[in-house]
């Protein structure tokens, strides 16, 4: 499942996308010291198969309904960790541009659930392991689904925590990850058996092809438990500071979180540290904080002050709703004025 | 979308963006720069703003009319992927009912504010990025990505995906049109035939792409895929720049919409 831009707050959003780049550049890195040449070209190809082999889809035994192949497992099995994360990367990139799965600010939550997880944290950690170099169909497929299940978990998971921290959707945590985690259940075993299927189906047809693009990846593709945890523990640093960053600003982003996590509505205030320094510069710079217009002679009525959200009533108000109708009907006029002008040009 | 729509709704955007409009000769660089900034401005805004966007879409409206990009197809592709948006934003007005402000009478809960939230930014950023594409094409976002940065590693398995998606989206409309006539409906669709497709389907991409290195060997690939073209930011696109972030700027910081409210309200009072 795709994040979207509109469930983002900015904060969440280029946390991940700085988590992407990292990773992202991290891999390229790697490759280009190791890569044969070969595989550039592969690496594409394989991106628009992995698109093309998408919109393919097939029945769900025993349910009726349709499915279709997710694709980060197949290509860490096949290209490695390093290439599959680029190559997933420019699939999702084109899916943000083309059809606007996602969005341009979600893309670095997508590349990060949908191909670090699968690249750099099952496939070392879970696939090799399990099937320990063997070619054995019965091993590949107990490993395939085991990867794809745990792949998917940690994806859904991730939209589920990246949704909350943003603070946009009311939905509690219990019942998000009861939405999203038994149904990616499902998916992640379906996912498993297709992966299975089709490496054995390729090792049966033609087992030469997956030898020589082992031989002509990058030796070292397994990478260390040790760089995954450091990475781990980077990011972890990172997301913390700017989250409590954002936690310090925006009260309004995590406050409901926190509420459900401390049971009341804002964490303990701090006195110390870097939050009370913040908070002090964002009401310093705050654009004209008393900024209103003289009321008009009879204001039809007067707005019910709620203390908890000192800024909502102001945009909320009968004025905010004529002047957003305005602004909006001034706009359509603009774009049709230019749109007939650009007409009358042609014809 | 079946198949077939889909594949020629790509083809379509991509038709799209090879017109000749002043929106289209910017600079890809300060189209990418651009939106970026749009679609952080709009994401920051709190969670119940919903007066303050009005005047945000400006920005596509413009680009829609100026790089004359119809209106139906955009908006068609905005519905075509809000569901799940609108799945996790629809639970805000059941689980927040709390009313935050009384207009007119009409008691407005937080939950349906914050849920009409939600779809405007959704409208907003998705119709940016997809105009983003409409009047840039998608060599020209991979150059500006290049020129700003990014490896030039990922930036070339940008160019090849794009070069032949076309190519095995054929390839794939051919199989599954060759399933379908043989299956009449369900039986032939099941797991195991498609996993036989997808493996021929990989076997044949695996076999292309052997043929694309030696043909690429040919003619001198060293690994990298250089520009010719030489492209410099111009007046037009500074312009361009400064005109977009000026304009997110004000509307993001003063609260004009409502100020225009009171004024009007005012004159009618």
């Amino acid at each position: 499942m795709h994040m979207a831009d509109a469930l983002l707050s900015p904060a969440v959003g280029t946390t991940l996308w700085a988590g992407t780049v990292a990773v992202g550049g991290y891999a390229s890195k790697k490759l280009k010291a190791q890569i044969d040449d070969r595989m550039i070209p592969l690496m594409g190809v394989l991106g628009a198969f992995i698109f093309a082999a998408q919109m393919i889809n097939f029945t769900i035994p025993g349910t009726g309904s349709s499915g279709h192949l997710g694709g980060g497992m197949i290509l860490a099995i096949l290209l490695g960790p390093h290439a599959a994360f680029l190559v997933m990367a420019s699939v999702l990139t084109v899916q943000a541009l083309f059809f606007a799965d996602g969005g341009l600010l979600a893309l670095g939550c997508n590349i990060w659930n949908l191909g670090f997880y699968p690249c750099f944290l099952v496939y070392p950690l879970i696939y090799k392991p399990l099937t320990g170099g063997s070619k054995n169909p019965g091993r590949i497929l107990v490993a395939s689904i085991a990867s794809a299940v745990v792949a998917l978990q940690f994806g859904a998971f991730s939209v589920v925590m990246e949704t909350l921290l943003s603070g946009k959707s009311e939905l509690p945590l219990g019942a998000f990850v009861l939405l999203m985690q038994p149904i990616h259940l499902a998916i992640g075993i379906i996912e498993g058996f297709v992966t299975a299927g089709i490496i054995n189906y390729v090792r049966g047809a033609r087992p030469e092809i997956l030898d020589s693009i082992a031989a002509s990846r990058p030796l070292g593709a397994g990478i260390s438990l040790k760089k995954v945890m450091m990475t781990f523990a980077v990011l972890a640093a990172i997301t913390g500071g700017a989250l409590s960053w954002f936690a310090s600003t925006h009260p309004d982003g995590l406050e409901w979180s926190v509420e459900k996590i401390y049971g009341r509505g804002e964490l303990p205030e701090q006195k110390h540290g870097i939050a009370p320094v913040l908070k002090d510069l964002q009401e310093k710079t705050a654009f004209l904080p008393d900024y209103n217009f003289k009321p008009a002679g009879n204001e039809p009525k007067k707005k019910e002050a709620v203390p908890v959200w000192p800024g909502i009533e102001a945009g909320t108000s009968l004025a905010g709703i004529t002047g957003a109708a305005i602004v909006l009907g001034i706009i359509v006029l603009i774009g049709m004025g230019i749109r007939s002008f650009r007409g009358r040009g042609k014809g | 979308m079946t198949f077939d729509e889909k594949y020629f709704d790509i083809g379509r955007l991509d038709r799209l963006s090879y017109r000749d409009t002043c929106v289209h000769n910017l600079d890809p660089r300060a189209k990418v720069i651009a939106t970026m900034l749009f679609l952080i401005t709009v994401i920051s805004f709190p969670k119940y703003e919903v007066v303050a966007l009005a005047p945000f879409f400006l920005f596509p409206v413009l680009l829609m009319t100026i790089g004359e990009i119809p209106v139906r197809f955009i908006l068609k592709k905005v519905i075509v992927v809000s569901p799940f948006a609108i799945f996790i934003g629809i639970f805000n007005p059941l689980l927040d009912t709390g009313t935050v402000a009384v207009i007119s009478g009409v008691p407005v809960s937080g939950g349906w504010l914050s849920f009409l939230s939600i779809i405007l930014k959704f409208t907003l950023t998705i119709s940016a990025a997809l105009l983003l594409i409409a009047t840039t094409s998608f060599p020209g976002v991979c150059h500006a990505l290049r020129r700003l940065g990014f490896p030039p590693l990922f930036v070339s398995q940008l160019f090849f995906l794009y070069r032949y998606l076309f190519v095995l989206m054929e390839e794939a409309m051919r199989m599954i049109r060759a399933r379908d006539m043989r299956s009449f409906g369900t039986p032939g669709a099941g797991i195991k035939v498609f996993v036989r497709l997808i493996g021929i389907l990989f076997l044949r991409t695996v076999d292309r792409a052997e043929r694309i290195y030696y043909a690429m060997l040919s003619r001198g690939f060293q690994g990298d895929i250089p520009s010719l073209k030489r492209s410099r930011m111009a007046a037009a696109d500074l312009a361009f720049m400064a005109a977009t972030i000026s304009f997110l700027g004000v509307f993001r910081f003063f609260r004009i919409t409502e100020g225009i409210g009171r004024v009007v309200q005012g004159l009618f009072a």
